[in-house]
């Protein structure tokens, strides 16, 4: 209950915070130079994503994965539990598992809404703790104890899903660069707007993957389904946002012939970004409702989504076009000669 | 222009009128399963109910004959975390040293990937111990159904193929007795039927259930080399029908079929009554496949049920409930928010979006896409990220009102100007979802290609209620309100 009001709090003024810069900036375009504090930008990006690879490599070495991974990814422990008279309930069930350590168990009653057998899905537990949860088990109503059948299960998201999901997220990668060259082929260098629009992408994934992974160390939130689903989504937005970008970009260049690079470049970040304000709020709108009403079996949901969604409008406007900019000054390491590595 | 707006207007009602009405709960339409005579219908589509309603299909049967000239399958689908469904513990049929756990896992690979179809029936699978199969189903309630649905998964036959060169049908799909039985001529469409019986089906003369043991062997048989062919068994309630069709058949073909598909089709050498042997040119790796398909029905480890019990929702009702009214409550808010912040085109963004919803939610029921709570959250964000196809149309709108242009000019160059964005960022998104889509084959991975064919048909469904809808409901408003638009620009939100 905490934690949700302290996620509530947090989206809600992030949404005042945006509500009241759209509001400030609404006539006027230009405000300030974006582009030429690039470097500031950079090191942001830097600051919140190598915390994050920190935390995933401290995790990796301590537990040998870089989240704590939920019984989905794992597999753990199917238990068949059969009351000989009524009493039991979900609550009381789940009470018995968390005092073991065991807070994110699957409750289903077996057999029909009136039945006294309950199945139990949770992460592995070592012998004591199981004869433990028997015992405390029968002081809720007397157990069968028979009958009671502890098996394991397999993840339901197997190893294979991760590994698809690596390869999609590379095969995605290649397949948006490829696009970006397509759509963008009436501006010089369209390129490097794909490199852009896909680093942009990895920024964000790592973020999501770092913030994760932090709440997994501090608060104990375990990676299921939902967070690839939500890794899934911020891809998804994450690459239209630098898109809409690229286009007023893509739009101004033969606009304004004549004009340093920069200039366009900031000239199309201050005119969509009531876009992106606009949108995001929307989101966060729908996100705040669900997060005061909601179930609270979501929370760690939208939070990831949250994350992912401001990020990856950060990422467009902070990361993509400074890159791209950068890139066009030749500050990149390697790549310091723009003229030779033009494709057009 | 006006009557191109108008026709559009008239597609516009129209389909939401449609979607309104599927998407309404079932109880709203007076459908009633609950009801007895309903079981006897889902037996039997001609069963006398009595003008009790059993399904929420729209059926429009004109002459009466139980062919219907329309049939559109309307089911709303809710996952297992709110409503439970049905447990199915599948137990391997083997002896414990005759596989291996790797074998487990591929067997429930297989059953996943049965069960889960494009993804969206959200069924989980999973090995449980070490030679079991769990399997649930959400929102099944009929026992038998859900056996079936499992067993039915890979049907083999064998089929009479006299008179027939049975190397020519290789490898194709044909149309059998036996297939026209379990399912619908529709969904058999493209298999082919028998060319000497002018197309009709293949007449199945048996299906896997009559073998008992099948196995990859190597050896001469009858030829001056050994190869590899299999050896299979009859259950010896059937040795004497299987004696009788192959005796009264020697020298032709009987073709193998697996799924519809011939996997091979031998010559029959001579009666055969408790045991055979299929020959083919196979090589050890062919032969082992076949062997276990024939004796699994392409399971590598042949399965029996051993329970198949209700199970409840993990979710209580409680927390459904309260998401679905959240979610409520944040639309409101995005509605209200779209009117201030837009005024005039947000109410025409408004009422693309209770479009939006309306098809959403058809669609989820037409496919259909099984409800979880993760998905319902989903569709509700959603529907916030739907409005930015508008916004960019809209903020361009502004910018052009402020450069000083005429109201039916900025609403042209509005559109025209945000089209190229909308396009290509939808597109990009659509081309990660195919890719997703592909990779969700993977088994086990069904959750992946679930999402991304419903983030695609969002997309699909976004991309035209935000622009030709709300085209055409801004035309609209602008129609109605055009003197006090054009003299006060605030109207358009600048």
């Amino acid at each position: 209950m905490e934690n949700n009001t302290i996620l509530t709090i947090v989206v809600s003024l992030t949404s005042l915070a945006i509500l009241a810069f759209a509001f400030l900036t609404r006539k006027r375009v230009g405000l300030f130079d974006l582009v030429e504090n690039r470097r500031m930008f950079f090191l942001i990006s830097v600051g919140i994503i190598a915390p994050g690879l920190l935390v995933m490599g401290y995790s990796t070495v301590t537990t040998g994965a870089p989240f704590r991974l939920s019984i989905d990814f794992v597999g753990g422990s199917i238990y068949d539990l059969t009351f000989t008279s009524d009493g039991a309930d979900e609550a009381a069930i789940r009470q018995v598992f968390s005092a073991q350590g065991d807070s994110n168990v699957i409750i289903q009653r077996v057999g029909g809404p009136t039945s006294n057998r309950w199945s139990v899905r949770g992460s592995f537990l070592d012998d004591d703790r199981v004869t433990q949860i028997v015992e405390d088990l029968n002081e809720i109503a007397p157990l069968d104890r028979e009958r009671f059948q502890q098996q394991s299960v397999s993840p339901t998201v197997g190893e294979e899903v991760t590994r698809a999901a690596f390869f999609a997220t590379a095969v995605v990668s290649v397949v948006v660069t490829g696009f970006m060259v397509i759509a963008f082929r009436q501006i010089p260098r369209a390129f490097r707007y794909g490199v852009c629009a896909v680093t942009a992408m990895v920024h964000d994934i790592l973020v999501v993957m770092g913030v994760q992974s932090l709440m997994g160390l501090l608060l104990g939130w375990e990676v299921d389904a939902l967070f690839l689903t939500a890794v899934l989504t911020v891809v998804g937005f994450s690459v239209q946002d630098t898109i809409v970008l690229f286009d007023r970009i893509r739009e101004n260049i033969p606009l304004h012939l004549g004009e340093p690079y920069e200039t366009i470049v900031n000239r199309s970040i201050w005119e969509s970004i009531h876009r992106s304000l606009a949108t995001q709020l929307n989101a966060f709108f729908i996100m705040i409702a669900i997060l005061l009403f909601g179930g609270e079996t979501i929370q760690q949901f939208i939070f990831i989504l949250f994350v992912g969604l401001l990020t990856g409008s950060y990422s467009s406007i902070f990361t993509a076009v400074p890159l791209l900019v950068a890139w066009e000054k030749g500050e990149i390491p390697f790549l310091k000669q723009p003229a030779q590595l033009a494709t057009t | 222009m006006a009557n191109r707006n108008a026709q559009w207007l008239l597609v516009i009602v129209l389909l939401t009128i449609f979607s309104v009405y599927v998407a309404l709960p079932a109880e709203v339409k007076g459908v009633t399963p609950s009801d007895p005579i309903c079981e006897e219908y889902a037996k039997d589509i001609r069963a006398d109910t009595r003008g009790v309603r059993c399904t929420e299909s729209i059926i429009i049967d004109l002459n009466s004959d139980f062919n219907p000239e329309l049939n559109i399958r309307v089911t709303s689908s809710l996952g297992l975390d709110l409503v439970g469904g049905l447990r199915i513990l599948l137990e391997a049929d083997a002896p414990a040293d005759s596989y291996t756990l790797a074998d487990l896992r591929e067997t429930a690979n297989n059953v996943s990937r049965r069960v889960n179809g494009l993804g969206l029936a959200e069924a989980t699978v999973q090995v449980q111990g070490s030679n079991r199969i769990l399997v649930e189903l959400p929102g099944v309630r009929d026992r038998q159904q859900a056996v079936d649905t499992i067993q039915q998964t890979a049907l083999l036959e064998f089929v009479d193929f006299s008179g027939l060169n049975g190397s020519q049908f290789q490898g194709q799909r044909i149309l059998t007795t036996e297939q026209l039985r379990r399912s619908s001529p529709e969904a058999l469409a493209d298999h082919i039927g028998n060319p000497n019986d002018g197309n009709r089906p293949f007449q199945t003369a048996f299906t896997g259930a009559i073998l008992q043991a099948a196995s990859a062997q190597f050896a001469s048989t009858g030829g001056p080399t050994a190869e590899w062919f299999i050896a299979f068994q009859i259950k010896p309630e059937f040795a004497a029908d299987f004696a009788r069709f192959t005796g009264q058949r020697v020298g032709q073909p009987m073709a193998i079929v697996l799924d519809g598909v011939v996997i091979s089709a031998p010559t029959i050498q001579a009666e055969l009554s408790e045991s055979g042997i299929i020959t083919g040119n196979f090589s050890q790796a062919e032969a082992t496949t076949l062997a276990l398909q024939l004796r699994s029905g392409a399971l590598p480890i042949p399965l029996k049920v051993a329970t198949a019990e209700e199970v409840g929702a993990t979710l209580g009702q409680q927390s459904v409930a309260r998401s679905v009214q959240a979610g409520v409550i944040g639309v409101v808010v995005v509605l209200l928010f779209m009117l201030t912040y837009y005024r005039l085109p947000g109410l025409a963004a408004d009422l693309a979006l209770i479009v939006f919803i309306a098809l959403n939610l058809a669609i989820f029921k037409l496919l259909p896409v099984t409800l979880t709570l993760a998905a319902i959250t989903g569709f509700l964000i959603s529907i916030g990220t739907a409005v930015d196809g508008n916004i960019l149309i809209f903020e361009r709108i502004k910018e052009e009102l402020r450069g000083g242009r005429k109201l039916d000019e900025a609403l042209e160059m509005g559109f025209n100007r945000a089209w190229t964005s909308i396009r290509d960022s939808n597109t990009s998104t659509i081309i990660i979802c195919g890719i997703l889509f592909l990779f969700g084959q993977t088994p086990g991975a069904s959750i992946v290609s679930g999402f991304a064919v419903t983030l695609a048909l969002g997309l699909v469904l976004n991309l035209f209620t935000a622009v030709i809808v709300t085209r055409t409901f801004l035309y609209f408003l602008t129609r109605l309100f055009h003197k006090a638009a054009s003299e006060r620009v605030w109207l358009m939100g600048v």
